[in-house]
């Protein structure tokens, strides 16, 4: 598990970068912490950087939006989903495990 | 005959609509019919990645794995020559017809040519597949670049010739390349990464001639420079492929003019992407728009006006981005000349900044070159400062 950063240090709407073999984004939304891959299928853009709609990600380059919890594309120009990876928070600390795929992915 | 629409254009727009029609429980058939021989596929990369080679065709087809769902009927290589005047059929160059209840029209724009260049080999344009095929087939053996224009293709073009180790020199018109679509403080501004990067440009200057019999060999300014070239681009815009609307009885200007839900003169017929003059009332003309981005989104309004909805249309906020030398450049909203832009964030000499256009002090655009989150968030702000239409 890779410590992300405290709960206080993510607030809803806000998403941090975290450097691990490939990096990952980890989200707040509306309380509830959840992280796919940061590089975007499509090209080099990181999703930290793009914008929160909902439960998705719109990548800040050609704004191909992702699910948080399904990894899914919504549409052109990224086809690929991303993966997701589980989050744990602990003791006010987020945590997140990559290579295993949240709850509820596809 | 079961309910048809025809969709003309195999690009982006025509792949965007015909999604849109089976978002929308279309469930008539769905005929596509596109010139080019290929499957849709993205054309930015094509001055980019594709052309310095780092992106492959697969990686650049627009095809996504559940399309096969939309059960859509290919007629690729095959050209449109006519639109019946009911609007009823199009006419296709083998002689045979497409006969449909709906017509969109998504037939792009085509790169515009130098005068007097056909023939000659070395001379390209960039605008297709097969286009970017030729030019980097082309560029492999050569050493020296020039690009006529400076605009973002142009630019790119020669970003991405660099990259490859070749002599390139940049020729533009205009006393500061991209003073139309950035003004001229921030054109002169992301310009100046030619220099940065060892591609001459040369402004205020316009092409006489291109010189060799055979090939390329220079290309002549208007002040008698020669400049010696193995290849030659020639990136001057593009033109809307509607000549062969002539005698459909649509109105046509720089573009089919459409109101701004997509409508033509004809019910049964819309108009979407490059090929399409759409009224805004912002501007208070047609306007045809070649960004990516509205290629994408404007086919969901057209096809919703060809089923009959009558909703307004939305109004969003142009985009567009490019690519070069490294650097990320993006930008949002609509600028008009007297928009003064202000840099809020990063610094023009150090090459990562964020610029506002403000009009009476009202943020209207934004500039951003490779800053990427902030710049995001202008876009989504300006996106909800633009009021609804009515
Ligand atoms: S890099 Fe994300 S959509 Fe292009």
């Amino acid at each position: 598990m890779i410590p992300v950063c405290a709960t206080t240090a993510l607030p809803p709407g806000e998403a941090i970068r975290v450097e691990a073999d490939e990096p990952i984004a980890v989200f707040n939304v509306d309380g509830e912490f959840l992280a796919i891959d940061d590089t975007c299928t499509h090209q080099d853009a990181s999703l930290a950087d793009g914008w929160l709609d909902g439960c998705a990600v719109e990548c800040p380059l050609h704004a191909s939006c992702f699910d948080l919890r399904t990894g899914k594309v919504s549409g052109p120009p990224a086809k690929t989903p991303v993966r997701t990876h589980r989050v744990v928070v602990q003791d006010g600390t987020v945590f997140v495990q990559p290579g295993i795929a949240a709850e509820g992915a596809a | 005959m079961s309910p048809t629409v025809a969709v003309v254009g195999a690009s982006l727009a025509g792949l965007s609509a015909a999604r849109a029609l089976r978002e929308r429980s279309y469930d008539g058939r769905v005929v596509v019919v596109g010139d080019e021989v290929h499957a849709p596929y993205d054309r930015p990369p094509l001055s980019k990645d594709f052309l310095a080679g780092r992106a492959s065709l697969d990686d650049i087809a627009l095809g996504a794995p559940d399309d096969e769902d939309l059960a859509l009927e290919w007629r690729l290589g095959t050209t449109a020559v006519g639109l019946d005047p009911a609007g009823r059929a199009v006419l296709l160059a083998d002689g045979s017809e497409v006969r449909a209840d709906g017509v969109v029209l998504a037939t792009g724009a085509r790169a515009r040519r130098l005068p007097g260049s056909e023939g000659l080999a070395g001379v390209h344009v960039l605008r297709t597949l097969d286009d970017a095929v030729a030019l980097q087939a082309d560029l492999a053996g050569a050493g020296s670049l020039v690009v006529i224009g400076g605009g973002f293709i142009g630019a790119e073009v020669a970003s991405t010739a660099r990259g490859l180790g070749l002599d390139v020199t940049v020729v533009e018109a205009l006393p500061v390349p991209l003073s139309g679509p950035l003004g001229e403080e921030m054109g002169a501004v992301v310009a100046g990464l030619h220099a940065a990067h060892g591609t001459r440009l040369l402004v205020g200057t316009g092409v006489a001639g291109l010189v060799g019999t055979g090939r390329v060999e220079a290309v002549e300014l208007t002040d008698g420079t020669r400049l010696p070239a193995d290849v030659v681009v020639v990136g001057i815009g593009a033109v809307p492929n509607t000549e062969w609307l002539a005698g459909s009885g649509l109105a046509l200007g720089n573009g089919v003019l459409t109101d701004a839900r997509g409508a033509t003169g004809n019910p049964a017929v819309v108009a979407v992407g490059d090929c399409a003059a759409t009224w805004s009332g912002a501007a208070e003309r047609h306007v045809r728009t070649e960004h990516w981005t509205h290629a994408l989104e404007q086919p969901a309004t057209a096809v919703a006006t060809l089923l009959g909805s009558t909703e307004p249309a939305p109004a969003p906020v142009p985009y567009f981005w490019s690519d070069q030398y490294g650097a990320r450049i993006q930008f949002a909203g609509s600028r008009r000349t007297a928009d003064v832009p202000r840099v809020v964030e990063g610094s023009t000499a150090e090459g990562s900044f964020l610029a506002v256009y403000e009009r009476d002090g009202q943020p209207v655009a934004v500039l951003g070159v490779d800053q990427p989150r902030l710049f995001t968030r202008w876009r989504r702000q300006l996106r909800s400062a633009v009021p609804s239409p009515s």
